[in-house]
């Protein structure tokens, strides 16, 4: 039996770790400036986990098979412990986790502490049982006011997200199903909700906030690669949460800002 | 203590004839711990199969299922809720805690019976009554709710935010506020029973490790159900009522304006997370002391460290209380307080690191005996590593940007709270199975069990460790609708069917329990040579435990292959003179 434990303890730890090791599942391509950090901190903390892991497991089936009952073993040790080895490990795992813990602080003040710089693009993201609203400000730089008490989704985004059109600020408004960014700009995000708790998570981005009714909530990321990629709720708002799929294209900025000419000429003719 | 108090207590309620009495509102701890035991193990064959048709609509959701037919995204998030639920609450805290901590708690101290024996039948009952209503939530127009078991407001607090949140999201509310009240009334006799009624001899310093872990669990339960309660009376006045405790103004739910103005949402996640941490550990702090107590007697060896044992699960269960933001880290609640809810939660690390290492120190140099309850507690060791170890991931809300809501988080309070503790439950039923029952369990069974569900386990949650680092979010009901979830599909597919084996596998362990119930071979006063009170009554224990008689210790709960004695373990109230060193 002490053998089985061995072998059975040894084969879980070690193909698990080869998993985690080889890194097949990993996260998605990075494709903004402050994940870069994040997939750091995410790989120093796998390793050092990892070492513990291994080290905890492999001993665990090394015991229980080394110190098996067995016909002329010596009795086991008459011991109450050893207080010189509780604070060794006390202190050395004190170190270990609350020093990860410290190592990795910048990584969030920088992501949710300091704020997006003052050139940083404005986005307002709203969230609304199953689907996502992306709003820009338009030439003025200001978000008009929306009442979601007047919101009616048959009238097409900007119904839905009930835009006050008396509100001056909100002439210019241009709402989106998408959110098209131009690469290596800052975007500042304020994100809302509607109804229910959304979580605003583009993977590839390493962006992940909660978007929660009554609550403006900012983040701020920067894409630096062209492209597709998906926004896929991370907070569980209802029947429909599997399906609450957004679209982030990333284009260059010549064409983000010919893509922005066509929406603002399209919001004069309406 | 005092003896009077015990005395009171015995006197207090002569051995009942009638089988009302005896069996159904019994006063008696023991019969009551074991009223408990089944119903958490009622609870937990719902909750597998609940758990069962998820995976199975996961993988295959257009699948005809007998008797359930079609599953539909909706009824997977009921599914997911009730799953959560019932788990938590009529499992994982019912089992180790009300089960096994008023069977074996009193006897273990010394004592006649709990210090309320009243007032315990009256919070089984209660209990009952909550799981009731908790299922009557399936049967009611609309169904059960599908707001998950965080119940998280504004979903949860609108009736008209989908299928089940009407009358089936009361009767959760209900159900929950009621197990509050049954918590309660038990956290209070645990408290007064261990802290009045141990014999003559039993300090605080000599309480074996499970005393110990049922006494702080206890506590928890006494300040967290507290919470949860009032939390869940408030959200029943929002739904009901017309308050605005969790309700901000301005909303639109499902095109109809909502006429809440002023409440909060991020108050009802404070609330229930301050609750909600501390269950964790409300749930896997018995397992603990279970593990200790096994772990001890099956490697002939004193418990390593037994004061810093006592000193690392009251320190989890203070730090317990100081951690719950790490829950809302993406939550949008201030990123300052992140910082310190963060070091915090790492902190925990610490002594649960040090029970870790002292499980080792007691394997180390023992003479271990594979029985089936020593291979659970080895079991709880490993999972508890391995769950453990994804919680630094967690407690840095940088790397929660990547982890928070996928399959990782899934995967981390599965092993730690689910299977660890349901391998500190299926420990403590092979171990005391001989003592409640008066005969032993099938071993060639009880290893096959262990076997199947101990590899079946890592196959289950380990995976989904991969998923969440693929970033793969929870409470998807179908995965068709996300492109980068594709190839994920093939890993989804090997856990189910790993569910599907594991699932089968405790079908071993049900045929154990009821076949050993009836034949299994008698057992002696104290079959695993273990050192603790109740091994020094006959099985099962007379009434009043030890017969009339009170008992006097003389030992710390641990002392084994003591040098010089007469055999490898010396009883707790034995007169034999032991040379302590440490």
């Amino acid at each position: 039996m002490g053998v089985a434990l061995l072998v059975v303890i040894w084969l879980i730890t070690l193909i698990s770790s080869y998993f985690f090791y080889t890194g097949q599942w990993s996260p998605l391509p990075l494709a903004s400036a402050h994940g870069g950090a994040i997939d750091k901190q995410m790989a120093l903390t796998m390793v050092l986990m990892g070492v513990v892991f291994l080290a905890a497991q492999l001993g665990l089936g090394l015991f229980v098979w080394k110190y098996r009952e067995r016909s002329g073993a010596q009795p086991a040790t008459y011991t109450h412990g050893h207080n010189g080895l509780e604070w060794t490990w006390t202190a050395l795992t004190a170190v270990l986790f609350v020093g990860l813990n410290l190592m990795g602080y910048n990584v969030w003040a920088a992501n949710r502490i300091h704020g997006a710089g003052p050139g940083a693009m404005q986005v307002e993201v709203t969230g609304v049982q199953f689907t996502w609203y992306f709003r820009y400000p338009g030439p003025d730089g200001k978000f008009g006011r929306v009442d979601y008490q007047k919101s009616d989704a048959s009238l097409g985004n900007e119904g839905a997200l009930g835009l006050d059109d008396t509100d001056p600020a909100a002439k210019d408004d241009i709402i989106t199903g998408v959110l098209v960014l131009p690469v290596d700009r800052e975007v500042d995000v304020t994100l809302r909700a509607q109804d229910v708790i959304h979580n605003f998570n583009i993977p590839a981005m390493r962006v992940k906030q909660d978007a929660v009714p009554g609550l403006m909530i900012h983040t701020h990321f920067t894409p630096i690669q062209t492209g597709e990629y998906e926004v896929a709720c991370a907070e569980l708002c209802g029947l429909g949460h599997y399906k609450m799929r957004g679209a982030v294209r990333v284009l260059s900025e010549q064409d983000f800002n010919q893509w922005m000419a066509e929406r603002q000429d399209e919001k004069q003719q309406q | 203590m005092s003896e009077a108090h015990a005395e009171a207590a015995v006197h207090a309620h002569a051995a009942p004839t009638g089988f009302i009495r005896k069996y159904i509102f019994s006063l008696d701890h023991k019969v009551i711990g074991i009223q408990y035991y089944f119903l958490a193990l009622v609870a937990v064959f719902v909750g597998m199969f609940l758990s069962l048709l998820m995976r199975i609509h996961l993988v295959w959701p257009t699948a005809h299922l007998p008797l359930v037919g079609e599953i539909k995204p909706e009824t997977y998030l009921t599914l997911l809720t009730m799953h959560g639920t019932i788990m938590v609450f009529f499992v994982l805290t019912t089992a180790p805690q009300s089960g096994f901590g008023n069977y074996v708690l009193p006897i273990q101290i010394g004592a006649p019976d709990m210090a309320f024996p009243v007032l315990n039948m009256l919070s089984f009952w209660t209990t009952f009554l909550s799981f009731v209503i908790m299922l009557a939530a399936f049967f009611v127009e609309g169904g059960a709710p599908l707001h998950g078991w965080t119940g998280y407001a504004p979903l949860s607090a609108i009736p008209s935010a989908g299928p089940g949140q009407t009358l089936g999201a009361d009767l959760w509310i209900i159900s929950i506020a009621v197990f509050c009240a049954a918590s309660l009334m038990g956290a209070l006799n645990f408290i007064t029973t261990t802290l009045d009624l141990r014999a003559r001899g039993m300090s605080l310093m000599r309480l074996p490790l499970t005393c110990w872990s049922w006494f702080i669990t206890a506590i928890l339960g006494l300040l967290a159900f507290g919470v949860l309660a009032a939390a869940g009376i408030l959200l029943l006045l929002d739904r009901n009522v017309g308050t605005s405790f969790f309700v901000p103004g301005g909303l639109v739910m499902t095109g109809i304006p909502v006429k809440h103005q002023g409440g909060s949402p991020l108050l009802w996640q404070h609330l229930f997370w301050f609750f909600g941490h501390p269950e964790v550990y409300i749930a896997i702090l018995p397992g603990m002391g279970v593990a200790s107590q096994i772990l001890s007697t099956f490697s002939r060896k004193p418990i390593f460290g037994y004061r810093a044992m006592v000193y690392a699960m009251l320190s989890i269960g203070l730090l317990g209380f100081v951690v719950w933001g790490h829950h809302m880290f993406m939550s949008g609640m201030s990123p300052y307080s992140a910082f310190a809810f963060s070091v915090m939660t790492m902190a925990i690390g610490v002594p649960s690191a040090i029970k870790t290492f002292n499980w080792l120190g007691t394997i180390w140099r023992g003479r271990v005996r594979f029985y089936t309850p020593m291979l659970f507690a080895i079991g709880f060791v490993s999972l508890f590593v391995s769950g453990g170890l994804s919680g630094p991931f967690l407690a840095q809300p940088q790397l929660d940007i990547n982890l928070h809501d996928t399959y990782f988080v899934v995967a981390h309070f599965h092993l730690i709270m689910g299977v660890a503790a349901i391998f500190g439950i299926f420990a403590g039923t092979y171990y005391w199975f001989p003592k409640m029952f008066g005969r032993m369990m099938n071993e060639r069974l009880g290893q096959a069990h262990f076997w199947l569900t101990f590899i079946g386990t890592y196959a289950i949650f380990m995976p989904m460790h991969y998923l969440g680092i693929a970033g793969h979010p929870r409470r998807y009901s179908q995965l068709t609708e996300i492109k980068f979830l594709e190839p994920l599909m093939s890993l989804q597919e090997f856990i189910t069917i790993a569910a599907l084996i594991t699932i089968g596998a405790q079908i071993i362990f049900v045929i154990n329990l009821f076949w050993s119930m009836f034949k299994g071979p008698k057992a002696s006063v104290n079959p695993w040579e273990a050192t603790t009170l109740e091994w020094t009554v006959p099985s099962p224990p007379p009434h009043d435990n030890f017969g009339g008689r009170v008992p006097v210790v003389r030992h710390g709960p641990y002392e084994y292959a003591v040098p010089g004695a007469t055999r490898d373990f010396v009883m707790q109230d034995e007169e034999q003179p032991v040379q302590m060193h440490s």
